[in-house]
């Protein structure tokens, strides 16, 4: 079905592009890839009056390392991420992650800042952008404004964006030496969003120890789910499965997952438990590999 | 409702087309460009019937917004052979019986191109997660995934 005509504008700065948008705040979209917004105007259930395409806006496709962090443009594609070049190499899970989203077509045009400003809940960058603790650095008409991972997603498909907000870049920590990183995700078929994705994130000593572990869940509630729980039963733990899988036991107490078409609530906190511990445990051992 | 001129290259050579900016790229091909290779599966992405090649890369000719292809070089399946004669894919697709129906055959072979371009030598376990994208109703796979191998190795012996 073709989607209802709108009024289309492509700026060539990020000045008129946030002016645009708030002038029509809830008439207006923001298009950056159209992975996810194309399907929802071409089935009618967006009807936005206007369209405001971000796509000239070469300042949102830089990426930089910046001390130890990298710096993400909104614009960059998951095929970059995927591909996984320049600085984008110093956050190497972002690899891991895009090469799971959707098919080829959808990773050769879809934007990390799409990604996070659609929020899917099982949508796998913001369970890694919540893993990473990292900043989502938004532009509006006041200026611009840094949110944590942990304040930005707000519910399914709802973030901390205003009216006439568009994220501009992503701040992500460098994975350094003694850092690992895994996820897995457990979805119908290949290329479907997760029923459950796990995010785990895991520092070791030169000794072994775990410093510290740090997990999220995608499909697991309506945002990308930290467990706390299982984070703190890790730190000084050796690095063993019995550990990692006893420890992954807590995730199922910390998520109240819903049941749906794709899976019960009760088989997705069977999931978050098994998936949980692989993360881990493949996290675990990428970092005592990563020790230059 | 506002038009807006778009100009792209198509298999090589210049179009243009005058579009309102809610039509995608596989209507703008199919209805203004005439390249009825060109085919409509699902319309939301999932099937890659529709796929073309956007500078090189696969999409979903019906998720691109008609104004994304202004500057853009694009290639569909009859972009690919030299003149008349067919690529070595779609002679491996016809000769594997990897075609039955014939519906996915365009984007399944152009994902495969893209493909293999990247990937000279892959696995067979490579080519299932290259195409796990695009959907075949008939052949059950294993042909269309011998043809590409067929592709690959002549490739590799120099063919």
């Amino acid at each position: 079905m073709p989607a209802v005509p709108f009024e289309y504008h492509a700026p060539d700065t990020l000045e008129e592009a946030v002016a645009l948008l708030a002038k029509h705040a809830d008439g207006a979209k923001a298009l950056a890839g159209g992975q996810s917004l194309v399907p929802l105007l071409t089935l009618r259930l967006a009807r936005p009056d206007v369209v405001v395409d971000l796509n000239h806006l070469e300042a949102l496709r830089a990426v930089r390392r910046e001390g130890d962090n990298v710096v993400i443009g909104a614009l960059v594609r998951h095929r970059a991420l995927e591909r996984g070049e320049g600085p984008l190499r110093d956050c190497p899970i972002l690899q891991e992650a895009a090469a799971l989203i959707g098919n080829v077509r959808v990773r050769t045009l879809g934007t990390i800042g799409g990604s996070l400003a659609h929020a899917d809940p099982a949508a796998e960058l913001p369970a890694v952008v919540r893993a990473l603790d990292g900043t989502v650095v938004a532009r509006g008409p006041q200026g611009e404004r840094s949110v944590a991972a942990s304040e930005f997603f707000v519910g399914a498909l709802t973030t901390a964006l205003r009216p006439g907000e568009v994220i501009v870049r992503i701040r992500l920590p460098v994975l350094g030496p003694r850092v690992g990183y895994a996820v897995e995700e457990f979805s119908r078929r290949a290329g479907d969003f997760a029923v459950i994705a796990a995010v785990a994130v895991v520092e070791v000593r030169p000794t072994g120890e775990i410093v510290r572990a740090r997990v999220a869940l995608a499909g697991a509630g309506s945002t990308p789910a930290r467990l706390p729980g299982v984070e703190a039963a890790l730190a000084g733990e050796r690095p063993d499965a019995r550990t990692f899988r006893r420890a992954a036991e807590g995730a199922a107490g910390e998520i109240e997952p819903e049941g749906d078409a794709h899976a019960s609530g009760a088989y997705r906190r069977h999931l978050a438990r098994v998936l949980t511990s692989r993360a881990l445990a493949r996290a675990a051992a990428v970092a005592s590999r990563r020790t230059a | 409702m506002t038009e807006h001129l778009i100009t792209f290259t198509l298999n090589g050579r210049q179009r243009e087309v005058r579009v309102p900016a809610h039509r995608t790229l596989l209507e703008v091909l199919r209805d203004d460009a005439g390249a009825l290779e060109v085919k409509e599966g699902c319309g939301e992405g999932v099937c890659g019937t529709c796929t073309v090649l956007l500078d090189g890369e696969p999409v979903s000719a019906c998720l691109v917004l008609a104004p994304h292809a202004a500057g853009r070089r694009i290639t569909t399946l009859r972009g690919l052979g030299e003149g008349d004669a067919w690529h070595p894919l779609q002679e491996a697709f016809a000769t594997a019986g990897a075609v039955q129906c014939g519906f996915c055959t365009p984007g399944m072979i152009l994902t495969a191109y893209a493909f293999l371009k990247e990937h000279p030598t892959p696995s067979r376990e490579d080519i299932r997660h290259a195409i796990a994208g695009n959907l075949c109703r008939c052949t059950g796979y294993a042909k269309i995934i011998d043809a590409i191998m067929r592709v690959a190795a002549e490739r590799a012996a120099g063919g």
